[in-house]
């Protein structure tokens, strides 16, 4: 016989406003089961719960019924409180008559009624609730991180300084990411290459980490403390071993006019290159869309060259396999290219660049040198226009959102501009200067008011050539939108922050979600920002939103305390909601009939095949058995079940049937 | 009670509509309070016998909802719920269930509004059909 207890919250007025609790503990109280119905003003504190826990001990309670906001806000709260009881805490429902009920309708006998309802529901539910107990899982603790810019560099050695193994795949041949292409960083106007190649070193040398460059994730299955990860290492073309990195490959290669990416195109490379001179490792690779082996079979001059005969032309792409217990995508962010903006001509004229390849004009290892030169002639720019918001801010391009740096960098850029070219004038059309953060709107005062940058507040509507300038038309709000003509050497497009374009495969790969813009979506925006809604994936840096390097590098931090906190268990206890398949006590029978239609609907592979015999080891028959580590609880196979033999722990057929029945 | 109120039953997933539910409460936006939502953890677990229980009920109209298409919890669950509703739909056409009574939505976590709009659209749709009896008489002829 059921000894069911209604605990009816007012959360203080939320409920009691339009809900009449006490009420609904009255009519609670008439339900068949119910021995004990109360109402409480805040049933989540602590006297509430000391309520509760009364009752289960002088009532003897084989169920509990609380009836307040979403199980998805308090469930554990009371479940917590049952358990602390001694009551099983998969014994405690929550009905939500809060944000299903008091917040979403007038204060009437309906909005009563359905409270009463919810309650009866629930009362129905956990009746048939059976006491469940955690799965324990072993955790593989073993770190896999996505990506080895900043985030993904800063991720790796908090986790690995934590004593733990970490595996770093980088996509392209070097890590280091776009930080590693910025000249100076705002607002300390520090040198970027400065201070993140001693922590690319320091990833490299560390015995914690195993570092995969030129690869990427190929697959990925398991839960949370139990992935199983491919990554294929692409053939660099080289035997790493081997190559001491001398450099003579890339200088004797004849191929030189390919546009480097690390110079974001405004530098040449050969065929077989290094990326840039800090890149890690400092092992060259083979571009085999641009060597003239692969395209016409004959050259091999690098492997003539090679004095290690470490050139590797026919090596093929490696698949590796690896366990990992957690997952951090830093995948990091891309910019909008060339055809995104025709009404400034990028593209058209080179002479109109981007904010990241005007980083590489100031850079020291840049191809100038550092010195500001326009890429058409190479002549040093007298006037230069940076446009913010290109492409940010703009529903027109499809981009509502503000790429949060440009503001920054563009004052940066200016300044940067100023500082080397004395007598030059810097133009910045802006639609709003957002300069929230530590000594940030100081730097761009210092930009205005130090280095005499010329801000105006407009939005350019064109730019097209005329006698070997470009002219920048515009208009200035703030003059009452007259209209504007700015003769210019050089533009600078403050181009807008975008998700890579492989984020989406990204996010299906890793079974995280994303948001219109193909960011991985967080789990909760205020209180979860680094994890996401599966279990043992988290987030660092621009692959979330776009951000900046000091908040990148906290959110790669905190990524890593909360892999840190997850390998500290030696294992790791799971909610035991997941499918079970019937089976009766000796003789060992089972009503499935083993059709397997459930091996097929379900997502997880968590569907295995059992051996039934008797005792003369005949076979009887063969029934599916649920893996218990690998079931997720979603329940497809439970609904497809013809013969009803698999059942969900917590949601199973009689306890969703006595819900119906309920109402 | 002059107008007829009916009663709509709400068949959602944990994750996406559910949760989505939630945020209608957090936001604070009204609507019918005819609906009564059974939680699952996934519209791949709805077992679709259950909408023939809930009309047995007395239900006067169905919703089913989960998340869209792509962004399941569990990968694949709701393209199931569909797929299987692709199929139970003409048998229910064909026993005679009036379909219109029976709504499906994609409702994610973050579309509180969608919620409440579809709740009240649904809510009018049902009010203007009025209760469903022809199901109690079809049961109590004895086809089941």
């Amino acid at each position: 016989m059921s000894r069911i207890g209604v605990f009816v919250c007012h959360c203080g007025e939320n409920i009691a406003a339009t809900v009449d609790p006490a009420k609904v503990a009255e009519a609670a109280s008439k339900m068949p089961g119910v021995v004990h119905a109360v109402d409480y003003k805040y049933m989540c504190s602590d006297p509430g719960q000391n309520l509760i826990k009364q009752a289960i001990k002088e009532k003897k309670l084989t169920g509990v019924v609380v009836a307040a906001c979403s199980p998805r806000m308090h469930e554990p709260t009371f479940r917590n409180a049952a358990a602390e009881a001694g009551l099983n805490p998969f014994l405690c429902e929550m009905a939500n008559i809060r944000e299903q009920c008091s917040w979403v309708h007038e204060k009437s006998e309906f909005t009563t009624q359905k409270a009463i309802e919810l309650v009866a529901i629930m009362v129905e539910k956990v009746k048939r609730n059976k006491p469940l107990f955690p799965i324990k899982v072993p955790i593989t603790k073993t770190a896999l991180v996505l990506g080895g810019g900043i985030a993904g560099i800063q991720a790796s050695l908090d986790i690995a300084n934590a004593g733990h193994k970490v595996i770093l795949v980088e996509k392209s041949p070097s890590i280091g990411g776009h930080m590693a292409q910025l000249s100076e960083t705002f607002p300390t106007l520090d040198c970027s290459q400065c201070i993140l190649t001693p922590r690319m070193v320091e990833v490299a040398r560390h015995p914690n980490i195993t570092l995969y460059t030129y690869s990427e994730l190929e697959s990925v299955s398991g839960f949370i403390g139990n992935f199983k990860v491919r990554i294929r290492k692409k053939a660099r073309g080289i035997d790493e071993k081997l190559c001491t990195g001398c450099g003579i490959c890339s200088q004797k290669c004849p191929q030189k006019k390919i546009p480097s990416e690390f110079d974001a195109g405004l530098g040449k490379r050969p065929a077989i290159y290094v990326p840039f001179p800090q890149a890690v490792p400092n092992k060259p690779v083979i571009d085999r869309a641009a060597c003239t082996y692969y395209k016409k079979g004959k050259c091999r001059v690098c492997e003539k060259f090679c004095e290690k005969k470490a050139i590797r032309l026919d090596q093929q792409d490696e698949i590796i396999e690896a366990e990992v217990g957690a997952i951090v995508a830093a995948t990091g962010f891309d910019i909008k290219g060339a055809d995104f903006f025709p009404e400034y001509g990028y593209g058209k004229y080179p002479d109109v660049i981007t904010g990241l390849q005007f980083e590489r004009l100031a850079s020291a290892s840049g191809p100038t040198l550092g010195a500001i030169k326009r890429p058409s002639d190479g002549k040093t720019p007298e006037t230069v226009v940076f446009i913010a918001c290109a492409g940010s801010r703009d529903p027109a391009k499809g981009i509502d959102y503000c790429s949060k740096i440009c503001c920054m960098y563009t004052a940066k850029h200016a300044m940067l501009y100023k500082h080397k070219v004395h007598g030059g004038q810097a133009y910045v059309f802006y639609m709003d200067i957002r300069a929230g953060g530590k000594m940030y709107e100081e730097f761009v005062r210092r930009a205005i008011e130090e280095d005499g940058v010329k801000y105006i507040r407009g939005r350019v509507s064109r730019i097209y050539e005329e006698d070997g300038k470009l002219v920048v038309k515009g208009a200035d709000s703030l003059l009452g939108g007259e209209p504007l003509e700015i003769k210019a050497d050089l533009v600078v497009l403050a181009t807008a922050i975008v998700a890579n374009a492989d984020a989406e495969e990204l996010a299906q790969k890793l079974k995280v979600s994303y948001d219109p813009y193909h960011f991985l979506s967080e789990a909760h925006p205020k209180l979860r920002p680094v994890e996401t809604n599966t279990a043992g994936i988290f987030l660092a840096g621009a692959v979330q939103a776009p951000k900046d390097i000091p908040e990148t590098v906290a959110q790669a931090s905190g990524a890593a305390a909360k892999v840190a906190a997850l390998f500290s268990s030696a294992e790791l206890s799971r909610e035991p909601v997941i499918a079970v398949v019937n089976r009766q006590p000796p003789p060992v029978l089972s009503t499935c009939t083993g059709c397997f239609l459930c091996e097929k609907a379900c997502p997880y592979q968590a569907i295995e095949r059992e051996e039934i015999r008797d005792r003369k080891g005949n076979l009887l028959k063969v029934v599916a058995k649920v893996n218990p580590g690998l079931c997720q609880g979603c329940g497809t196979c439970v609904a497809l079940c013809r013969v009803k033999a698999i059942d969900l722990q917590g949601f199973t057929n009689e306890q969703v049937l006595a819900e119906v029945l309920a109402l | 009670m002059s107008e007829f109120e009916p009663k709509i039953i709400a068949f959602v997933c944990n994750w996406c509509t559910y949760a989505g539910a939630d945020l209608t409460g957090t936001s604070r936006i009204k609507y019918a309070s005819n609906v009564r939502i059974v939680r699952l953890p996934c519209t791949g677990r709805i077992d679709f016998m259950l909408l023939l229980k809930a009309f047995d009920q007395g239900a006067d109209g169905i919703i089913v909802s989960g998340c869209h298409p792509g962004d399941c919890h569990y990968t694949a669950g709701n393209f199931h719920a569909r797929r299987r509703w692709m199929v139970f739909r003409q048998l229910l056409d064909f026993l005679g269930i009036d379909l219109r009574r029976i709504h499906f939505a994609w409702i994610s976590a973050a579309e509180g509004g969608k919620f409440a709009e579809f709740v009240n659209q649904v809510t009018g749709e049902i009010k203007k059909l009025g209760p469903y009896q022809s199901y109690q008489k079809a049961m109590s002829a004895g086809i089941e």
